[in-house]
């Protein structure tokens, strides 16, 4: 990786213990130093320095360390990970650590950045406020995405959290405007034929020379996924703020992400917080997250979609539960209304874009936005405790308002929430379709919304006039 | 003065050192070539452990380490309203100008600007006998406020010479004769952030702070200079009430920090701050409110550091006289940063992974919260309110910052998810949240309106009951209930639609000014009182339902000012005559 090849070689290993390597008798290393470490076969694995003294070094190993004896050869290269970046980038696919996977060389750049980038400055920002029509109503009209936005998918096995993904990204676009966008996929310990079928989604619309690929597949190193997302995003934040593009990055799957942090702080013998995660997991998947958005004077931005499953469904869980702390909001799926044949499962109630109130309204969707989404959380929430009423009492222990909450609810997800994974509805047809729903409740009880946008935009006034 | 020393070890953000002499515990520290700030957290025979307030890469053992001899000071002085600085105090915007929009390291820069001037009009006369916290003069710093210069804490003598006119912080002011020499008098003084700044005496709470938010003020209101914390997990409205309260509480300064959270939060605030107004005054916001930014992917120790800063910038304008607010965005992420130092240093773990003295340094900081009277002859009054975010892992409420914290603060508000997935904002539990200062609160609300304690007792207690009613109903369902306890039902409803749900981002509503918030209470237990005796009469709970006047009152909140309240009434009293004319009940 980078064009460094000078620096001391050391053959002074100590101990080898998972993916964590202590070397003797080092000097001038530096704190983060990426080391290679020459594997038996000859080929060099990247690693970095977690912890230094005047004595020795811990180094962590992104490749395998099995096979590996105390006679290794790690040469210190005495500068932190950096991978060269240039427009030429753009269209490629390399591996987790940065390896060509296409049969081309790795690009000649004297630019070489930094893969753990900075720290926008607060003050520096912009607030992201910029719609994106992704035309999927259950996100446009009630948890609406904006440029710069980090919005996570919660999902588990066999959700179909990358058909959701894929047609966000296929989708995506803000009305009435046409600019340079590209698309970052990084993949952490997926399976071949999720990458395959990114790719094919990405190929098919075109996107695919707009696309670059870091590609850690289950059969990669583990380790190594802790600097994939970082590589992805180091060449997203060129693109944006360097070549002012408007770059989607797509993680997958961040908790794999986490379990690769997760062993090196077992191996290194760190207290753990909860489920063994070392107590710095907020703060790390921070310095990940943190790197979309957008700044002020820049005109492109980084929108940054992880996806990650939760193990047992369980969204306390440290990752999902630490991501939603970090994030602006999460998009949920659920198993129960996948079973039910509603694409996407999106489980609206726990699910929130808080940049939403910036990008919706009278100047960019319509002024009833705010108002409507609000009262369709609103009756679905009573829609569903309805529903969980009628498994005890049975429907004919409901009163007819609860009976009336019901029957929204159900309307709700099979005609609102479900859609095509090609359907593309504008956000009119979502604003619509969400009046047509509310139609189904008496008047009184939409009181989440203006009696002036009731008057304007309810279906039977709009009738009457 | 100054140590020198080398690095033997980097383990994250601890540094650890040699020393040729004795340094200090809380001495800050210059680590490495790059000159990164840092701070000693602990001493044994000639190793210090620092931990560092910047990232560490690229330091190596054997680079310099140099003891500036003195702990980590803010400087306090003219300059920092509408500032947005970093955990140690550097002007965040002047960074931004200077190294560009990404965070550089080893940037020293002066927290005060050290060129402007500012136009400071003396108020004491040579010869006068001055000591700590006596105003020698002030300065307009924006609009709406006024920066008193104080004598510094500790320091007092005779004015040997003080001059009006146009100085920088640094500049020389006047001079002090005291005891043991002549000491000058400047703009500026600093302050060691782990340290209280001294009081005359701490004084009993004495009134509410208003903050215009109705779950707040009406049920559950924190004094001034009292502590309240905010719990709940992610997306349940910790932020978004913060922000509220730091829009439209009743001080007099507002001190944000953002502790560990994230960027976006920070310029959202530095973007919208400047077009608010504030109700009272009709100044912008901005004028009034300091940003301390520190966000997550920034340095963990200087998260650590960043709430004692924001603390201590208070407590210099609460010695001015001002009432002051303090907000922490947020104290888990805090705690999650001593936690971090505290592994790196080996130190046995207590619970969930937290150093034992954790609870010890959150009662430490909410301790700077108080009304006191200050240092200086004056007699002045002010108060620092404190009120932190808490972000308990999994939501889990028995968690040991959520825990510790519960026992050093007055009022408690528990955020509750699912109030918050059906967008019932501010998702305060209304019965889960307590208050402390009611004593305070009642005597200060009783005087707008005597029947209030009454009033909010009857509506708490409705909510209560109505809360126990449902039990019953999620197992016959609703239909089945007699209608006395229907009407409990419809009363919990429309307090919770027309009280204590308000949107933040509703033009009106965004604020509720005392006197609409009792006047709202007061309409809802009349229409009680109303309609209880004709349910108990048997007219239904449906015809009571359908009548206008209950979307009336459900949507009262939303107009502005009181009239539409007090037009209502008669509404209340014209369509329940018609209803008990209707079945013939009197
Ligand atoms: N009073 C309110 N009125 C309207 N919306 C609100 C209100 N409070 C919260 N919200 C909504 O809830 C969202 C989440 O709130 P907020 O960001 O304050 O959560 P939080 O508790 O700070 O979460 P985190 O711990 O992740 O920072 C907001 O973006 C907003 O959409
Ligand atoms: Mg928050």
């Amino acid at each position: 990786m980078g064009s460094i090849e000078a620096g001391l070689v050391y053959k002074t290993t100590s101990e080898i213990k998972g993916p964590i390597l202590i070397i003797e008798n080092v000097r001038e290393v530096s704190y983060d130093e990426v080391v290679k470490i020459k594997r038996p076969t000859g080929e060099e694995v990247t690693g970095s320095v977690l912890d230094v003294s005047k004595e020795w070094a811990i180094v962590q190993c992104f490749g395998d360390t099995s096979g590996l004896d105390l006679d290794v050869e790690i040469r210190f290269t005495g500068d932190v990970l950096r991978i060269p970046v240039s427009e030429e980038l753009i269209g490629r696919v390399f591996s987790g650590s940065f390896q060509p996977l296409d049969d081309m060389p790795l690009p000649l750049s004297t630019d070489l950045r930094d893969v753990n980038g900075g720290t926008i400055n607060p003050a520096a920002r912009d607030v992201p406020s910029e719609f994106i029509q992704t035309g999927i109503s259950s996100i446009d009209g009630m948890n609406s995405l904006v440029r710069g936005q980090k919005l996570p998918i919660f999902s588990e096995s066999g959700l179909p959290h990358n058909q959701l993904a894929a047609q966000i990204a296929r989708q995506a676009t803000i009305p009435g405007k046409e600019e340079e966008f590209a698309i970052v996929f990084a993949a952490m310990g997926i399976k071949n034929e999720e990458a395959d079928f990114f790719r094919d989604e990405f190929e098919k619309t075109g996107a695919l020379g707009k696309t670059v690929m870091i590609l850690n597949l289950a059969d990669d190193p583990p380790i190594e996924r802790i600097v994939t997302p970082r590589i992805a995003e180091t060449i997203a934040e060129y693109l944006a703020f360097d070549l002012g593009m408007h770059v989607l990055v797509i993680l997958t799957d961040m908790t794999n992400y986490a379990e690769a942090l997760r062993s090196i702080s077992i191996a290194r013998e760190e207290i753990p917080t909860r489920k063994g995660y070392p107590g710095y997991l907020y703060s790390d998947l921070a310095t990940i997250y943190e790197r979309a958005g957008r700044i002020k004077d820049k005109k492109g931005s980084v929108t940054l979609m992880p996806i990650l499953s939760m193990p047992a469904g369980d969204i306390t869980h440290p990752v999902p539960d630490l991501t939603g702390y970090i994030t602006e909001g999460q998009l949920i799926l659920q198993r129960e209304l996948s079973l039910r044949g509603i694409y996407p499962p999106m489980n609206v109630l726990p699910s929130l874009s808080r940049l939403m109130k910036d990008g919706i309204g009278e100047k960019t969707t319509r002024k009833d936005h705010s108002d409507v989404s609000n009262q369709l959380y609103m009756a679905y929430a009573e829609g569903t405790r309805a529903r969980g009423l009628v498994r005890i009492v049975g429907v004919v222990g409901l009163s007819d308002r609860e009976r009336t909450w019901l029957e929204f609810a159900d309307q709700f997800e099979q005609r609102f929430v479900n859609q095509g994974p090609y359907e593309n509805r504008s956000i009119e047809q979502t604003l619509s379709l969400a009046w047509a729903l509310l139609a189904i409740l008496p008047k009184e009880d939409l009181i989440r919304i203006r009696e002036s946008y009731i008057q304007e935009f309810h279906p039977t006034n709009k009738r009457e006039r | 003065m100054s140590l020198v020393g080398k690095i033997e070890r980097i383990n994250g953000s601890l540094v650890v050192s040699q020393f040729e002499g004795e340094p200090k515990m809380g001495d800050l520290i210059e680590v490495g070539n790059l000159k990164l700030m840092g701070e000693i957290v602990r001493l044994s025979n000639e190793i210090a452990y620092i931990q560092c307030y910047e990232a560490t890469s690229g330091l190596k053992p054997g680079e310099p380490v140099l003891d500036t001899g003195m702990p980590l000071m803010a400087e306090l002085g003219p300059g920092l309203m509408g500032a947005i600085v970093d955990g140690i105090e550097r002007s965040e915007t002047d960074l931004w100008e200077l190294t560009g929009p990404f965070v550089s390291r080893g940037t020293n820069i002066s927290p005060l600007n050290r060129d402007k001037k500012w136009i400071f009009e003396a108020k004491v006369n040579v010869g006068d006998r001055v000591s700590g916290g006596d105003i020698i003069g002030t300065i307009q710093e924006t609009a709406s406020f006024e920066h008193r210069i104080m004598i510094p804490p500790g320091q007092s003598g005779v004015i040997k010479s003080i001059n009006s006119g146009e100085y920088s912080v640094t500049e020389i002011i006047g001079e002090l004769e005291t005891d043991s020499g002549i000491i000058n008098l400047t703009l500026m003084q600093r302050w060691a952030v782990r340290r209280p700044r001294p009081i005359r005496e701490r004084l009993p709470l004495n009134q509410p702070l208003m903050t215009g938010q109705r779950v707040v003020d009406t049920f559950f209101p924190v004094a001034k200079g009292g502590a309240a914390a905010i719990p709940g997990g992610f997306g349940t409205g910790k932020t978004v009430t913060l922000q509220q309260i730091s829009k439209w509480a009743d001080a007099d300064i507002i001190i944000l920090v953002g502790c560990g959270e994230r960027g976006n939060e920070m310029a959202d605030v530095v973007a919208h701050f400047p077009e608010i107004s504030d109700p009272r005054s009709g100044r912008k916001l901005i004028e009034r409110t300091i940003i301390v930014a520190n966000v997550s992917n920034m340095p963990v120790s200087a998260r650590e550091a960043s709430i004692y800063m924001g603390i201590t910038l208070g407590e210099y304008y609460r010695d001015m006289g001002y009432d002051v607010v303090v907000l922490a965005d947020s104290t888990s992420r805090w705690a999650e940063a001593l936690r971090d130092i505290s592994g790196r240093l080996e130190e046995i773990p207590a619970e969930a992974g937290f150093p034992a003295y954790l609870a010890d340094r959150i009662a430490e900081i909410y301790e700077r919260a108080g009304r006191v009277q200050t240092l200086g002859t004056d007699e002045r009054l002010g108060s620092l309110t404190l009120i932190g975010a808490v972000s308990p892992p999994g939501s889990d409420f028995s968690e040991p910052v959520t825990t510790n914290t519960l026992r050093f603060i007055g009022t408690f508000w528990a955020l509750d998810s699912e109030l918050a997935y059906r967008r019932h904002f501010p998702a305060i539990n209304w019965l889960r949240s307590f208050t402390r200062y009611m004593g305070v609160a009642s005597e200060w609300w009783s005087a707008q309106d005597r029947e209030w304690e009454e009033m909010r007792a009857k509506a708490l207690s409705l909510l209560e009951e109505a809360s126990q009613i449902e039990e019953t109903a999620r197992i016959i369902g609703e239909k089945a209930l007699p209608d006395e306890q229907r009407l409990v039902l419809l009363m919990a409803e429309m307090f919770r639609e027309g009280f204590l749900v308000q949107n933040s981002f509703h033009e009106v509503d965004t604020y509720c000014e005392a006197e609409k918030q009792a006047k709202l209470l007061k309409i809802m237990i009349e229409f009680y009182n109303t309609v209880n005796p004709l349910i108990r009469k048997g007219i239904p709970i449906e015809k009571v339902r359908e009548l206008k006047i209950v979307k009336t009152l459900m949507r009262l909140k939303e107009n502005r000012g009181v009239e539409p309240i007090n037009s209502a009434r008669l509404e209340i009293q014209y369509e329940t005559d018609e209803l008990a004319k209707e079945y013939e009940v009197k």
